[in-house]
């Protein structure tokens, strides 16, 4: 994302944070060297690639549902708030750009700041600007931070001042705040624990690698049973054979996990890190298991839900791995 | 036309951010950052989906101040910090008040508030001249 005060870009963080207020600031031997890039030039003599102009007021007032009626008609005014959208290079880039400030840039890139996020933008407008109006602009480099860290990742605060002229008057001041930065490495998703295989379950798991739910029968007295077990819990008898399941299934009950949190078992459903629903589910066969209700917010949970087996693959401790997961059916709520 | 006083709060404006509002507010402001027009290259640079370029935000948060003081309102100076990053699927919940008064010129605290927090706040300094009945 390589960048510049005439291209604008929000915050990318998804944090309620505000990447203006950093927590932590130290001076560096990069940080000195971009300190005195203070004061110098970033765009001598900028030239608007359109004079102020009656179309591009309108697509501005279009997506923003500003009807203003003082920005249409004879005597129409450009909102102020465009007043950057001016200066701006385009897709075809930026003229009257120093040598100084690229190089501002090149060392910010350099040093792996290559993410930039816009983080204030303070505008003082002085006179209205009209459709003919011709644009040029100064943009000189006001400050640059100390090495700052944020949630988003380590940078610099690189402030710039353009001021604004309109057929050559001053028109406006326009002061913008840039943060770049290395983006911090996010996280991989937390993993879910390896579910332990042994001799007694490891045909429930084969089923599950074939995206089959397979439940027990006692071949003595045809009695289902899950989880699975060596022997019979109503004749005894350690003989049996299996039957899958339609995989159609209600909550016969449920927990919701609030605390400790537990991201991996968390579902989108529910937010980045939130609480989940646990599911006691009684399958359609009559045997109950215990999963996890995806798709369905944990406070949206209910007894009786009707659900539906998913075979949907994790992130295990023990490498990917494909797990029945129950998700409730449309229209069953 | 409203009065100028101390304490007025301004109506509340809900502005649903679409992706469409997120792609047009940038081109309409001249920003082909790839982050406000391409999910696939917003989410390899860290972001969960394109988001809001300030100069929608800044326009957003002029008009919302115009809007209450009519067009006779003269914007002087719009100040904003950007927090929280508006996505497609939010909705951004503006509100205002006045806190200083000088003649025909107020100073408006604007907040813009996402489901992740404040994406925007601000001041605006705003001239409104007297209207003769």
């Amino acid at each position: 994302m390589s960048e510049d005060p005439g291209q604008a870009v929000g915050p990318a963080g998804g944090e309620p944070d505000t990447p203006g207020e950093p927590a932590a600031e130290t001076y560096d031997e990069l940080g000195a060297h971009l300190k005195e890039f203070e004061g110098r030039p970033a765009a001598v003599a900028g030239v608007g690639k359109d004079p102020v102009n009656a179309p591009m007021i309108r697509h501005w007032c279009e997506v923003l549902g500003d009807t203003n009626p003082a920005y249409s008609g004879p005597g129409a005014v450009a909102p102020p708030t465009m007043l950057q959208a001016w200066t701006m290079g385009g897709l075809s880039g930026h003229q009257g750009r120093t040598g100084a400030y690229d190089g501002l840039l090149a060392l910010l890139d350099e040093a792996g700041c290559t993410a930039v996020v816009a983080t204030d933008c303070e505008q003082e407008y002085l006179r209205p600007l009209r459709p003919g109006d011709e644009i040029t602009f100064d943009t000189v480099v006001e400050t640059v931070s100390g090495r700052k860290t944020t949630k988003l990742g380590t940078g610099y605060f690189v402030t710039t001042r353009t001021d604004v002229r309109a057929n050559g008057e001053p028109a406006g001041v326009h002061r913008f705040r840039i943060l770049k930065y290395a983006p911090a490495r996010r996280k991989p998703p937390a993993p879910r624990p390896r579910p332990v295989v042994n001799r007694d379950n490891a045909g429930f798991w084969q089923g599950v690698a074939e995206h089959r739910l397979l439940v027990q029968r006692c071949t003595g007295c045809g009695t289902l049973r899950h989880p699975w077990l060596p022997g019979c819990n109503a004749c005894g008898s350690p003989e049996w054979d299996t039957v899958e399941a339609s995989g159609e299934g209600t909550v016969f009950s449920y927990v919701v996990m609030h605390h400790p949190p537990f991201p991996a078992f968390t579902d989108a459903a529910s937010g980045p890190a939130g609480p989940y629903a646990v599911g006691l589910i009684e399958l359609a066969e009559g045997v109950r298991m215990v999963s996890n209700v995806v798709g369905t917010p944990y406070d949206k949970v209910r007894v009786g839900l009707p659900v539906r087996v998913e075979f949907r693959r994790y992130e295990t401790t023990g490498g990917p791995l494909d797990l029945p997961v129950f998700r409730a059916v449309p229209g069953g709520e | 036309m409203a009065a100028l006083t101390v304490g007025t709060e301004l109506a509340p404006l809900t502005i649903p951010v679409t992706r469409t509002l997120i792609v047009a507010g940038a081109i309409a402001s001249r920003d082909y950052q790839d982050v406000h027009h391409d999910a696939e290259l917003a989410r390899q640079k860290g972001a969960p989906d394109v988001f809001m370029n300030i100069l929608t935000t800044n326009g957003l948060v002029g008009r919302y101040v115009t809007d209450h003081f009519g067009p006779t309102a003269v914007l002087r100076k719009v100040a904003i910090r950007l927090g929280a990053p508006n996505h497609p699927g939010d909705t951004m919940v503006l509100t205002g008040r006045i806190e200083a008064v000088d003649g025909d010129t107020a100073t408006v605290h604007v907040v813009g508030a996402n489901g992740l927090g404040h994406h925007v706040t601000g001041a605006v300094t705003v001239t409104v001249p007297e209207v003769t009945p």
